[in-house]
């Protein structure tokens, strides 16, 4: 026991992590990590929910970070925990979401001799974390812990691993708060550059086909009302990427949409044909520019970031801007003011021209199913009509996401979230409920495939136990829909393992009812708005709705991987006619 | 592709020097050679990385490296501003009848023999690679037994020195 003056490293731990001021701990003890569950247990200011599976947890701490915009943090114990948690950490690094992991690991004296559940996690975990730490030494416990806390906040945000021995959380120690934090080779950038932001500002006023290229960067900033006054003073046209979806309503007519391999013709074309992308927090990712060489070929770059890695590694900047967004822009603002005060304005009226033309011909939709199946987009768009533009609504990854990130209307920043850079099916029940425990009033969707939801709903379990009643939609095709969808284009209609027959086993109403939560179905059009809204209607606990929908609705507009975006497809076979005179 | 040296200055902490080799290794580079030790500040290490790659790919590596948080500075130091040696160590084939030439040859790139058995010498030398690299190919032809090399170390010339700035505020907590 310790004496008088002195705690346990475990006990210095749950201090730190108040002191930090973390309300939730999404986690699952086990043996290496079980000193830090018995303070834990005293704790008033920390909730911890204990999750089914490690997974989750971390998933978990994504949603909270992404629906709060603070840390969201997971806990797991050694080994098996440990690398259960390596999936969302590496989500979260390629996303920029701001969490850290906290891990037991094998005594000291035991490390390095494959003790039971070792694994050397800060190993694992070096390529995918902002920065890790191994820590044997108790007194090390806050400074690590504070350290950790302003690495993944700061900057770019993303994932930190604090990986603890047991004997360190043993021992006993002087909990001392506040802490110095000794981090010579670590110094984000967050003014930009004033020469840089004014050749910006020369570069718009003197562009005919300019585009803001807005990414997730926008959204980590909290950017959203400088981005509103950068557009109202310059009438230029945005693109939302995946990931910056709802950074600027959807319902505002400079807003194009988004560009990308399912992006709109519109905001897909508008890049290709640029003379000018000011690209914001956003980074040139493959599922945006498609093949590179032919990516917006006569456009100039200015490209801000807060990362200087991310300028130029993909695209070259002809003005690069190392900044964070929401200074980048409030100082373009300035400059752009200041062109404009000079008698140097844009005239983008032909460009808009241009665009209408585009949007006219080639807006977004889809076709309903000539056998009377429900059409997945009418699911989704309904959803979006009746939760509404305050609800929070988060994906999994495949085709019912590209359709949630395409027809809902997204009007308010931080309420769609998305496993956008790593894919990660799976993710949308667990981040659901992270996000409802961090935004308790809102109302949470999770949007989900029948594929992705057999990955990780068994935190339904953990929703209806602890009291946090998400909702979920299962777009059930019963079949991994997205790789159908790229077997039905490009390995000739040869169905090789993605048939789920999940509209059969499990009943996913039935499995919804076992885990205490409401579960409904619905297979008919008119059907749908009564069933969200019943599914609207109930706040005790989790509701499940299962919508079996038509297994051959695709996801169009694409842009084939490997070609360039001037090949993107509105339909099987069918490119957009450029030439046709409206 | 063309060579760079980098000099790396890092925390001395555990862990750094696989967070280096590793971001190299997934980046897609091949390092040419890595030198570690420590410097005039006991908490900080230099690193000297030789690595042979363009231009463009050179800088994308130097800010990934950057964004390692225990990287401190990272200078490229260019091959005519900056002295750059390494260390070799030789055994080369030398009996009766070869000796005399081998020994004429470390004299003549004044190396230094640090071991004689009968049939063989071992052979210290330092100089730029270039140097080396010639001093191998005179040796080749006697019977090269085993080789070692350091791997490049390397320091700009003149009075400025590229750890005083930066280990200045370091100098507090020491």
């Amino acid at each position: 026991m310790p004496t008088p003056g002195t705690m346990t490293g475990a006990a210095s731990l749950i201090r730190s992590l108040e002191a930090v001021g973390v309300d939730t701990v999404f986690g699952i003890p086990g043996g290496a990590i079980l000193p830090a569950y018995d303070p834990l247990l005293d704790s008033t200011r920390i909730r911890h929910v204990l999750v089914r599976h490690e997974q989750g947890a971390g998933h978990a701490a994504e949603g909270y970070a992404l629906a709060t915009g603070r840390v969201g943090v997971c806990m797991a114990t050694s080994g098996p925990g440990a690398t259960n948690l390596v999936t969302p950490i590496a989500d979260a690094h390629m996303d920029s979401v701001p969490i850290v992991a906290v891990t037991g690991q094998v005594p000291s004296a035991a490390i390095g001799t494959d003790a039971f559940q070792e694994a050397d996690i800060r190993g694992i975990t070096m390529p995918i974390t902002k920065h890790n730490y191994l820590v044997t030494d108790a007194a090390q416990i806050p400074r690590t812990i504070a350290e950790a806390f302003h690495i993944a906040a700061t900057g770019r945000p993303g994932p930190v691993l604090v990986d603890i021995a047991k004997d360190a959380l043993q021992a006993p120690t002087r909990f001392e708060w506040p802490v110095e934090i000794d981090l010579p080779g670590y110094r984000p950038v967050s003014r930009p550059h004033s020469k840089q932001v004014r050749e910006a500002a020369r570069l718009i006023v003197g562009a005919r086909r300019p585009v803001l290229y807005v990414g997730g960067g926008v959204i980590r900033a909290r950017a959203w009302s400088e981005l509103r006054e950068l557009v109202e003073l310059t009438g230029i046209p945005l693109v939302t990427t995946l990931t910056a979806r709802g950074a600027f309503p959807d319902s505002d007519p400079r807003h194009l949409g988004m560009p990308g391999m399912h992006g709109n013709v519109t905001a897909v074309t508008s890049l290709q044909k640029a003379d000018l992308l000011i690209a914001l927090g956003a980074r040139f990712d493959d599922r945006v520019t498609g093949k590179l060489a032919s990516f917006a070929p006569h456009a100039t770059v200015v490209h801000a970031d807060i990362d200087p890695a991310e300028i130029s590694k993909n695209r070259v900047a002809d003005v690069p801007i190392v900044g964070d967004c929401r200074d980048v822009i409030a100082d373009l603002v300035v400059a752009i003011g200041a062109e404009h005060a000079a008698g140097r304005l844009g005239d983008y009226a032909a460009w808009w021209h241009q665009i209408d033309g585009w949007r006219r011909r080639f807006p977004l939709g889809y076709t309903t199913p000539d056998d009377g199946e429900l059409a997945p987009q009418y699911v989704i768009e309904r959803l979006g009509a009746i939760a509404g533009s305050d609800a929070l609504y988060v994906a999994g990854v495949g085709q019912h996401q590209m359709w949630a990130a395409q027809f809902i209307s997204y009007e308010n920043p931080g309420t769609w979230m998305n496993s956008g850079g790593l894919g990660t099916m799976g993710f949308a029940v667990p981040a659901a409920m992270g996000a409802k425990v961090g935004r308790p009033e809102a109302t949470v969707w999770a949007i989900d495939g029948d594929g992705c939801f057999q990955m990780t709903n068994q935190e339904l379990a953990t929703c209806a136990i602890e009291g946090i009643p998400i909702k979920v939609a299962v777009i059930n095709n019963a079949s991994l829909g997205m790789v159908r969808q790229w077997q039905t284009l490009f390995y000739n209609e040869r169905y090789s393992n993605t048939d789920l027959d999940s509209r059969r086993i499990p009943d996913f109403a039935k499995l919804a009812e076992a885990y205490g939560c409401l579960g409904l179905r619905c297979d008919t059009a008119a059907d749908v708005d009564a069933t969200i809204e019943k599914a609207m209607a109930v706040d005790d606990r989790p509701v499940v709705i299962d919508f079996g929908v038509h297994r051959d609705a695709m996801v169009w507009p694409m842009v084939p991987a490997g070609t360039g975006n001037d090949d993107i497809q509105i339909a099987r076979g069918m490119a957009p006619d450029w030439d046709r005179e409206d | 592709m063309s060579k760079h040296t980098l000099s790396v200055l890092v925390e001395n902490k555990p862990g750094v020097l696989a967070r280096i080799a590793a971001l190299f290794s997934r980046r897609g580079f091949n390092i040419d050679s890595l030198a570690v030790g420590p410097t005039e500040h006991p908490s900080v290490s230099r690193m000297t990385v030789v690595v042979d790659v363009e231009d463009q790919p050179l800088e994308q590596v130097t800010k990934q490296l950057n964004k390692l948080v225990n990287v401190i500075k990272i200078v490229e130091l260019d091959a005519s501003q900056s002295v750059q040696r390494e260390l070799l160590l030789l055994k080369v084939k030398a009996d009766l009848e070869s000796r005399s030439h081998v020994l004429e040859t470390v004299q003549l790139f004044r190396a230094k023999v640090v071991d004689v058995a009968p049939d063989a010498v071992t052979i210290e030398a330092t100089g730029s690679p270039d140097k080396l690299d010639a001093l191998l190919r005179v040796l080749e032809p006697f019977g090269i037994r085993e080789l070692v090399q350091s791997g490049v170390v390397a320091v700009g010339r003149g009075s400025r020195s590229i750890t005083d700035r930066t280990l200045r505020p370091l100098d507090r907590t020491a």
